[in-house]
């Protein structure tokens, strides 16, 4: 029988594996930033397909210093305006050795609010060429005709005063309404660059 | 034509695989639907497998109101009891919807230490009809026959007194024997509705 050595040339043509398992992990969007934007949207492909979304955040770098890094979901009309109550968490320290420390943050967090929600602490996320933002963002059951919408984040930053910064935020976003958007941003500036990932988890 | 068998050999040189969606690093296992349920149980598919096991938990709404979502492991091959000695973590943030009251403090009423009690997600949760709790659990190595077994667990859910709650916990089943099954419950009255899907980490 002849050897047939197979390639990237024929693997790359396949499209079903036989009775490989599949993952649990579905990669739905990403969105690649490389040049300044002032908004990373996703407003499709989040429904009933899956019960728990994820978004990644992968160096996500601002164009300007000290500026937030925020979310925001979209509830039936075109605007990202849900109603949210939210906690916010946020524990740091500098390079220096200098400063560290932790604290609930009444002024990262929602009460009944539609504006943005932050991910990482005021006026702190760093726009040095080597800064950025990293993290996650879990979104559960944003289909649901019946309960809230909770979701659970936590973030990493290269801060403006050469800082390590690490926010920790959950809540809900007060509605019976289904989310069908999710919206990031900076508080001030675009996003100059970065990745983020919109993951849906298997259900079956 | 002949007939090319591809195998093993073949393709494990490969490093793209075409247009083939669903590849991840997570393995759905199971899910677990609550119908006004006493508890949740998952007494298969937890064994060597594999290394880390994630527990998603998705609107979990309590018959009952003001009551405590909890979770014990059983070390039995069947007829599981549980009852697995531990030593626990608890912290929250929580803000209310008036915004009247926020706070993040160690809560040593919902720790353990080396106790065989269920352990606490969150506590205080609503039985509104829009309330639920949602989060996630990882349980590490449980067939290890030479470590206890970790696990880190954290929740959003909605608090009776209508705040928002963000609950983490930390911990181990301080044992060495194999961790084979789960269960979840509420302190006080069923699981309404709401599920529990198991993961793998490949």
């Amino acid at each position: 029988m002849a050897l047939v050595k197979y390639n990237n040339n024929s693997i790359s043509s396949v499209t079903a594996l036989g009775s490989l398992p599949a993952g649990g992990l579905n990669l739905i969007t990403t969105n690649t930033i490389t040049s300044g934007v002032s908004s990373s949207s996703f407003t499709s492909n989040i429904d009933s397909t899956y019960d728990t979304y994820l978004f990644k955040f992968i160096n996500i770098h601002g164009a300007t210093d000290g500026s937030e890094f925020t979310v925001n979901f979209r509830d039936g009309s075109s605007a990202f305006d849900a109603t949210k109550t939210t906690t916010a968490v946020y524990y740091y320290h500098s390079e220096n050795d200098s400063e560290a420390g932790g604290s609930y943050k009444t002024d990262g967090d929602l009460a009944q609010g539609t504006g943005y929600q932050r991910l990482m602490d005021g006026s702190t996320s760093g726009a040095d060429n080597d800064q950025s933002l990293c993290g996650d963002l879990f979104l559960f059951s944003p289909s649901s005709d019946t309960f809230v919408k909770h979701f659970i984040a936590k973030t990493n930053s290269a801060m403006s005063w050469d800082a390590t910064g690490n926010y920790f935020v959950a809540g809900y976003c007060n509605v019976t309404a289904a989310i069908d958007g999710v919206d990031f941003k900076f508080t001030s500036g675009d996003i100059e660059s970065g990745v983020i990932k919109m993951y849906g988890l298997s259900k079956s | 034509m002949s007939i090319i068998k591809l195998n093993n050999r073949a393709v494990k040189d490969a490093t793209a695989v075409g247009s083939i969606t669903g590849l991840g690093n997570l393995k759905f296992i199971s899910r677990s639907t609550a119908s006004s349920s006493s508890s949740l149980s998952i007494t298969s598919g937890i064994d060597s497998t594999y290394k880390e096991y994630i527990f998603f938990f998705n609107n979990i709404h309590p018959a009952t109101d003001n009551v405590v979502f909890s979770f014990n492991g059983s070390d039995d091959s069947s007829s599981h009891s549980y009852n697995i000695t531990k030593t626990t973590t608890f912290f929250d943030a929580y803000h209310s919807e008036s915004d009247s009251e926020t706070g993040l403090s160690y809560k040593s009423s919902y720790d353990l230490a080396q106790s065989t009690d269920y352990q606490p997600l969150t506590y205080q949760v609503s039985n509104d009809n829009d309330a639920c709790v949602s989060g996630f659990l990882h349980l590490f190595e449980p067939s290890s026959s030479v470590f206890v077994k970790n696990f880190i667990a954290r929740t959003s859910g909605n608090n009776e007194d209508n705040h928002a709650q963000d609950d983490s916990v930390g911990g181990y089943f301080n044992t060495t024997a194999p961790i084979t099954a789960l269960d979840f419950k509420f302190s006080s009255g069923n699981i309404d509705s709401g599920t529990v899907d198991m993961y793998g980490v490949l």
